[in-house]
């Protein structure tokens, strides 16, 4: 990232983003208080396991969280509009307008009822006043673009007509209609065959950076952060706990959970032939009621006393995580500091 | 969609010429149709002139090639109890019967796809237990018993509604009433429970996501896709509204095509029945037919299947 970028006002800012679901055996606190800025045209992806609160992050930008799942922030503001108190109208002109979405599931995220032309012009019309043939025109431009041959007569075709990877090519295709700013992805290709992974992945990325469109990509595959991510947020049971450039998280990766996730993903250079990749034993704490202290603790090797109370943000920005040892206790796993 | 159409055209036409064969075989299920008509205190003479007179001694598929002919001409033969045309005969109470079953479904329909809706957008709101509340009631009350209610109620107590006849559409409010309130709680919870999966579902997300409002998530991308089965059962409750509801229409005194079936069953006035039967097992493959279609057009998925 250029300095002058950073120095510039992001187009995301989110500060103390809390998500909160109320539950018969308490408050389960999902997303426990997240910091993090994008700008205009950089990648982001969130990494984490399961349940770690990504996905929510990801709907809670949208405002398209469950009625039941409490909401706050200090900000969350995009390009100068606050996603909080917005309008229910104000979000509609948001949302597939200059925020899209592409969800996990392309096989039940289109419409079976329609074809796939009615659900791309209907995306394009909801928000610029153009006839049907532009945006038929639009549509077709944009199949092509997301490599989807014959086009124009695929614009008749219903979803089931089309195979896994047409669909979440369609799914693409769709969310840039309108050609949005930000670009939420979650999961994009964890539903599909690992040999379409690798291509619809690389052709979000291309088209993002061609369209110099800013993407928040969630995904639990390091391999694929480590290709295409400017900044890195790294999640675990709802908090952020390390942040900061792709290339300094993944070559100095200061929180012990980073260090945990990357030893479990054979490292080019680093892990060697024959050696046992690591897991993380433990399991993810439960969130439910007052989470004290570093969630992480149950499962870290250096885990102290200390690690129940106040957990201090450490680093320097843009890189920085939450740690009570300075280094992130790199020296005691022998890493240079 | 043309070549489901002929399919699903072809294999109504197939299930009607085998009711037509079962329908007319009814004749010969309860035993010598010319005893029957004879009479217990007929000689065997009497029998066999009968049996010549109406041709019953001939083969049975000559027989019923004969009455599927002059079914098709709208000829069903004569009524043995009204000595009249049955054709004529049931064409005087199926308007009576049909204004009734067009009214109650459509009545069902109008309220029970709306409750349904509102429903499940608020699952467990007071719309929802109420909706909850007239669809059990609806399950559980006998119609007879209802109607009666309500011929006391507005027709004596009140004298609002006539209490029974068919002579004005004054005389279709109760009834309607009635035989639609029987139908309403299936559509009512089936519109309900596919609101609810399809409120659920992953492309609905989408089209939030991609900022459509409220009313198109519901109506344009929701409903199309909830009121697929609900299709399918209205069709079947139409077929069964127009064979006639004999408890309805009994209790109305609307003499209609049920009343009639049910009059030609006591009498063993079998031209009729077997007549009846004809056009209400038409009825039912004609909507299920139409259904089918409405259906491969709401779901694009069907139509390949």
């Amino acid at each position: 990232m250029s300095q002058l970028q950073e120095n510039a006002k992001p187009l995301l800012s989110v500060r103390g983003l809390t998500l909160d679901i109320p539950l018969a055996s308490g408050t389960l606190h999902a997303v426990r208080g997240i910091d993090f800025d994008l700008h205009k045209g950089e990648t982001l992806c969130i990494v984490g396991e399961s349940g770690s609160g990504k996905s929510l992050t990801s709907l809670a930008i949208m405002g398209l969280l469950e009625k039941n799942i409490r909401r706050s922030a200090q900000t969350l503001d995009f390009d100068g509009v606050d996603l909080i108190g917005a309008s229910k109208r104000q979000m509609r002109t948001l949302r597939g307008n200059r925020i899209a979405m592409i969800f996990q599931e392309p096989m039940t995220s289109l419409n079976p009822a329609y074809t796939i032309g009615d659900q791309l012009v209907e995306a394009l019309r909801l928000h610029r006043k153009v006839s049907n043939e532009e945006a038929r025109a639009r549509a077709v431009e944009l199949l092509e673009k997301v490599g989807i041959t014959a086009a124009a007569s695929r614009l008749g075709q219903y979803p089931h007509q089309l195979s896994g990877g047409l669909r979440q090519r369609v799914v693409i295709a769709m969310a840039l209609m309108c050609e949005p700013e930000l670009i939420i992805a979650d999961e994009p290709t964890t539903a599909l065959d690992v040999t379409i992974q690798a291509q619809i992945l690389s052709l979000l990325v291309d088209l993002t950076k061609e369209m110099d469109v800013a993407m928040i990509l969630i995904t639990h595959d390091l391999g694929v952060v480590a290709r295409v991510a400017d900044k890195v947020g790294v999640m675990y049971a709802g908090a952020l706990v390390e942040t900061g450039p792709a290339s300094e998280v993944f070559g100095a990766p200061m929180h012990p959970y980073t260090r945990g996730l990357l030893h479990c993903i054979p490292q080019p250079g680093k892990t060697k032939r024959g050696e046992k990749l690591g897991t993380i034993p433990g399991i993810v704490p439960s969130l439910i009621g007052e989470v004290q202290g570093c969630a992480f603790r149950t499962r870290c090797p250096h885990v102290v006393e200390a690690c129940r109370g106040e957990i201090p943000e450490r680093g320097t920005p843009p890189h920085e995580f939450l740690c009570v040892h300075a280094d992130g206790a790199r020296a005691a796993e022998g890493e240079p500091a | 969609m043309l070549p489901f159409i002929l399919k699903r055209l072809g294999l109504a036409a197939l299930v009607a010429f085998t009711v037509s064969f079962i329908s007319f075989s009814l004749l010969f299920l309860s035993g010598d149709p010319a005893a029957a008509l004879a009479g217990e205190t007929a000689s065997g003479e009497d029998i066999e002139a009968i049996r010549r007179l109406y041709g019953f001694d001939r083969p049975m598929l000559v027989q019923y090639g004969e009455w599927l002919f002059q079914a098709l001409r709208g000829d069903f033969g004569e009524s043995y109890y009204f000595k009249l045309p049955v054709a004529s005969l049931i064409a005087d109470r199926l308007s009576v019967t049909m204004t009734l079953g067009v009214c109650g479904i459509t009545f069902a329909l109008l309220t029970a796809v709306p409750l349904g809706v509102v429903a499940a957008i608020r699952p467990n709101s007071i719309i929802d237990r109420i909706a909850l509340f007239l669809s059990v009631a609806g399950q559980a009350m006998p119609s007879f018993w209802f109607g009666l209610i309500l011929i006391v109620l507005f027709g004596i107590k009140l004298r609002w509604l006539p209490p029974s006849g068919a002579s004005t559409w004054q005389h279709f409010i109760m009834p309607t009433i009635v035989l639609g309130y029987y139908a309403m709680p299936a559509i009512m919870r089936l519109t309900r429970a596919g609101m609810l999966e399809v409120l659920n579902s992953d492309y609905i997300r989408t089209a939030r996501a991609k900022g459509a409002g409220e009313g198109r998530v519901l109506f344009k991308h929701a409903l199309r896709n909830a009121i697929i089965p609900v299709v399918s059962l209205a069709a079947v409750q139409m077929g069964f509204m127009l064979g006639g509801s004999i408890v309805v229409e009994s209790v109305f005194a609307l003499h209609g095509a049920g009343y009639l079936a049910w009059e030609s069953i006591a009498r063993n006035d079998l031209p009729t029945v077997q007549a009846l039967i004809l056009i209400f097992s038409m009825f039912y493959i004609i909507f299920t037919f139409l259904a089918d279609v409405l259906n491969a057009w709401l779901d694009p998925r069907m139509r390949s299947s």
